[in-house]
């Protein structure tokens, strides 16, 4: 196992399969009455958080301290970066704490890839931009091994924002590495030019579904968006949401997935997010177990 | 070199004899549960688990248990050791454990499974079974239930090979060079 997780392309398929395989023994852990494990006792980790998250700084914090590390966050409207220190400083800083960890979300591409090089610390990406998001990739991977037993050979349909989304890349590295066959759907403007080989291109959402085993949709990530993709929230709901009839298209049993946070009506319709095929919140909780496997099996 | 300890036939004879040790200091199987700690233990507590119920007509719960969480020398390793299923699908609050190994050493396994068993819940008392005890602790940990004791020098190694992972069922010493 390398030293950091900063890109899905960097784990080698034997390696991805391991980092699930360990995630499902985390998980029984977190069935017990007492979550917490002594295993990283007297190890350190920063939350470098530089773009606001909720969910994913929960889940990191939680997965941290059920390994027993002592954990420290560190945020960018509290740290001296507004006092316009440079990134390089903050890490060097901060590193000379004395850390076993730094786990960081930036809203540029390439952060984590650079603090990596230059600290002795092993560093997990929490989301870098529109680049990557590894660990929701493994959590992906690790519910849908779940609940289908297998990811080699499933039809994977990623929909909605592709372009905008380090979730949907993270996820198309790490389904192809396990032999899912996956397919992109969504609108010509928010799908990238060039996808990776191998993988479909449907502009068309009825034909998207079919045949799909598991639907991934993804958050219109509007915040990110600086012109028009699409004319409006409504049209793209028309179009490419995931309503009832389109979700009855694909295979029986597809499962629905969503990194959250949910825009219900925009891109996913309510009664779908809440439907039994829906595993957006067993997603949450393989999140923590995936975070303590990827921080337990880094090697500093 | 390669020296055969015991027979599969050797290692029947000791769960046989450890089920009935076990039901007889135990005055019965009624508060009794099984817990073998990964791998090697997994397999001989549901052996001993099914010879009890032989002699005796009950189902005794079997858990497994992996203790890779709590070792004492994961600060040390570069590598850490792979985590396998822990499965312990009972309440072991004021029961009997009866704990499993292949081979008694240093005592730092069971240590870490005591450790480990403490987060379950609060078991009235916990026993130990083991196949080999081949000395050298280095914490003051003793079995209740021993299929042979083997005195080793430490550099040898003390294999346990059992059917239930393919392989032909028997104890070897290796001398470590």
């Amino acid at each position: 196992m390398p030293k950091d997780l900063v890109s899905m392309k960097d784990i080698a398929k034997e390696e991805t399969e391991a980092i699930i395989d360990t995630a499902l023994s985390f998980k029984d852990v977190l069935r017990r009455d007492i979550k917490k494990v002594p295993a990283l006792r007297g190890k350190t980790v920063v939350n470098l958080f530089f773009e606001p998250s909720t969910r994913t700084k929960t889940s990191f914090e939680l997965a941290e301290k059920r390994l027993s590390t002592d954990v420290i966050n560190f945020s960018v409207s509290s740290s001296s970066v507004v006092k316009g220190e440079s990134l390089l400083d903050t890490v060097r800083t901060i590193e000379a704490y004395g850390i076993d960890y730094l786990v960081i979300r930036h809203a540029s591409a390439g952060v984590p890839h650079f603090i990596s090089r230059i600290t002795k610390a092993s560093v997990v990406n929490a989301g870098d931009g529109i680049n990557e998001h590894p660990t929701q990739a493994l959590l992906d991977a690790v519910t849908i091994k779940e609940k289908k037993g297998t990811i080699a050979g499933l039809e994977v349909a990623i929909v909605g924002d592709i372009l905008h989304s380090r979730v949907a890349r993270s996820n198309v590295y790490c389904l192809m590495k396990l032999g899912a066959r996956v397919r992109l759907v969504g609108p010509p403007t928010l799908i990238p030019l060039n996808p990776p080989s191998g993988v479909k291109v449907f502009y068309n959402m009825d034909e998207g579904m079919r045949g799909a085993d598991v639907v991934m949709m993804l958050r219109i990530q509007l915040e990110r968006m600086g012109k028009s993709f699409f004319p409006s929230t409504k049209e793209f709901f028309k179009y490419w949401g995931l309503s009832a009839e389109r979700l009855a298209m694909a295979n029986k049993d597809a499962l629905v997935m969503h990194p959250g946070p949910m825009n219900r009506g925009i891109e996913i319709a309510s009664e779908v997010a809440d439907c039994p095929q829906s595993v957006i919140l067993e997603q949450v909780t393989n999140g923590i177990a995936v975070r303590m496997a990827v921080i337990y099996m880094l090697q500093g | 070199m390669i020296k055969e300890l015991l027979s599969k036939q050797d290692i029947e004879r000791i769960i046989s004899r450890i089920a009935h040790e076990i039901i007889e200091k135990n005055k019965g199987p009624e508060k009794l549960c099984l817990v073998g700690i990964q791998r090697g233990g997994v397999h001989l507590a549901r052996r001993l688990a099914s010879k009890i119920t032989a002699i005796e007509g009950v189902e005794v719960p079997v858990g497994s248990l992996d203790i890779s969480l709590y070792r004492d020398d994961i600060s040390f390793r570069k590598k850490h050791p792979v985590v396998r299923r822990t499965d312990i699908p009972f309440d072991i609050s004021e029961k009997v454990i009866i704990l499993i190994d292949d081979v008694l050493f240093t005592g730092r396994s069971i240590r870490a499974a005591l450790d480990a068993l403490m987060d379950f819940g609060r078991p009235a008392q916990i026993q130990l079974a083991v196949i080999i005890d081949r000395g050298h602790r280095e914490l003051p940990i003793r079995a209740d239930y021993v299929g042979k004791n083997i005195p080793t020098a430490k550099n040898e190694n003390i294999e346990v090979q059992l059917e239930e992972e393919a392989v032909e069922e028997k104890v070897i010493l290796s001398s470590g060079e």
